[in-house]
């Protein structure tokens, strides 16, 4: 049996996206999780923003929410909501945005919103939050969602969040400034646009997954690298500095 | 020559009263209520005094509608829900609040839903006068369909087309703080989200407070709102609770996880309102 989980790995794989000095927009959950590893192991110096205002927070572990004490405490400076928006993510001041939703797409669109139709859901999903925003201003932006075929989807329910458009030239089109998607990581393995047609496509599994199983949890004809990858196992430090933070 | 003051600066200092008083005065059915406060500082003992006295055919505006709002939308007291984000934050669904949307119970509810920064901006342009705020936003998105509120808008000076929102403006803004002196001067630190925004957009204003004090400690910038934009101010010790106030409690997780199961069933939850709000 292998030492760690799905959840472990896909926190891991994005914790490693995160260079040091970087500025990072984190929401809860997963990305807090990397954000706060990438912290505790090789980016000491990442300045994690939460959108409740906290710039530079520094907490010792996670927190349950965007706003717990802990995060004003250690942050370098915290603004007003209206600054977090107008003065931090808008103007492009943001590395790396971090995303999670109930669906994506191939050009990496997100649904964060609803299940079913609109006016009669299926599934009512809590909206759109900052994601709108962060995912046009950040520079990088790097989805985390579980795989399934609920999940990649051929067409959203929804767009919440504008990754590629309908492909090449459409963000340009949009007015969106910063880079949109650059990865998607999910607990089966990495994708990343395309450079020219700006489809997601494999380009690595994580250890124990195959293609096939990929493909199988997706809804569209998946492209694959022709030089298709393996992740890195989670080393003993990520998995104790990734457990330290949730004790 | 002699200038004409404007109207507010007419208006006395806050008016110190209790919490009863203060939601029967200010609040009245069929109002526009912004119960603001991000996370830190969610004004639930006021909430909870709206649900006590039966306030009806309310429009809820809140950017996270969190528990506070999911508790009143689950009795009826909310016809419409203003928001961006209705989420339990780090848990999971608001279940009241998706009952009403997905199932109409107890009666449908209206929504009209945008982004964080949607949100924020339309604070700011009704605390500005303004009828509506620019932002680079929405384009692309699905929220731009959806909303009586959000229109594309061209740039007079470059000819980029951007996206305005129009200008929120509650009949009253309720927000929970840490102080205030007996003129009604607000102390509100930590993380100060949309609150000044929010009551300076509004038409009437009430701030909960832990306590009054006779002298705020002097410190420059600590007043977030001076006594002379507040309506009303009320003493509610621990009225942010299970949310948090920065220097006096901290927010309780436990609580938020177990709401989680007391919300999802609907005897369940009214059973709790009644033990633990109404009764």
């Amino acid at each position: 049996m292998r030492g760690w989980d799905a959840g472990e790995m896909m926190a891991v794989a994005a914790a490693r996206q995160l260079g040091d000095g970087q500025v990072c927009f984190v929401g809860i959950g997963l990305p807090s999780q990397a954000a706060n590893l990438a912290r505790a192991t090789h980016a000491p110096h990442l300045v994690l923003v939460y959108e409740s205002g906290t710039i530079g927070a520094k907490p010792s572990r996670l927190p349950l929410s965007i706003g717990d004490g802990e995060l004003a405490e250690t942050a370098d400076t915290v603004v007003a909501l209206p600054e977090i928006f107008n003065y931090w993510l808008q103007p492009g001041r943001i590395d790396v945005g971090f995303l999670g939703a109930a669906q994506v797409d191939r050009f990496g669109n997100l649904n964060s919103t609803v299940i079913g139709d609109y006016d009669r859901p299926q599934t009512r999903l809590p909206g759109a939050g900052g994601a709108p925003e962060i995912a046009a201003s950040c520079a990088r932006v790097l989805v985390v969602l579980r795989h399934s075929r609920r999940s990649f989807v051929d067409r959203l329910d929804f767009i919440t969040s504008v990754g590629h458009g309908r492909g090449p030239g459409d963000r340009a089109a949009l007015g969106l400034r910063g880079g949109g998607p650059a990865l998607v990581v999910t607990d089966l393995g990495l994708m990343e646009p395309d450079p020219e047609r700006k489809e997601l496509v494999l380009t690595h599994l994580h250890p124990g997954t195959s293609v096939d199983q990929v493909r199988e949890a997706t809804g569209w004809d998946l492209a694959v690298a022709a030089d298709l990858g393996t992740t890195e196992a989670p080393s003993p430090e990520e998995l104790a500095a990734l457990r330290d933070l949730a004790r | 020559m002699v200038t004409r003051r404007p109207d507010y600066l007419r208006l006395p200092m806050a008016e110190i009263t209790t919490l009863p008083e203060a939601v029967a005065r200010l609040v009245h059915d069929g109002d526009t209520v912004a119960m603001e406060g991000f996370t830190h500082l969610i004004p639930f003992a006021a909430g909870h005094e709206l649900a006590r006295q039966g306030r009806r055919h309310l429009t809820l505006v809140r950017m996270t509608p969190d528990i506070i709002y999911d508790q009143l939308i689950g009795l009826g007291c909310a016809d419409k829900v203003v928001f961006s984000w209705a989420g339990n934050p780090g848990v999971g669904s608001l279940h009241r609040f998706r009952d009403a949307v997905e199932r109409g119970w107890p009666h449908p509810i209206e929504i009209e839903e945008h982004s964080h920064a949607g949100m924020v901006n339309r604070y700011v342009a009704g605390a500005s006068g303004l009828p509506f705020a620019v932002l680079r936003g929405y384009r692309g998105t699905g929220l731009m369909d959806r909303s009586p509120t959000v229109a594309p808008i061209t740039c007079p000076f470059t000819g980029e087309v951007l996206t305005a929102v129009a200008a929120l403006r509650p009949d009253v803004t309720v927000i929970h703080a840490q102080q205030a002196d007996r003129q009604g001067n607000v102390a509100l630190w930590g993380i100060t989200g949309i609150q000044r925004e929010a009551v300076l957009a509004a038409r009437r204003s009430l701030v909960t407070v832990e306590e009054v004090v006779p002298a705020l400690k002097p410190r420059p910038g600590s007043v977030l709102l001076p006594g002379w934009v507040v309506d009303f101010v009320a003493e509610a010790p621990g009225g942010s609770y299970p949310s948090y106030t920065h220097g006096y409690s901290s927010r309780d997780n436990r609580f938020y996880e177990e709401w989680d199961a007391i919300s999802r069933d609907r005897e369940r939850f009214l059973a709790w309102m009644e033990e633990n709000v109404l009764g």
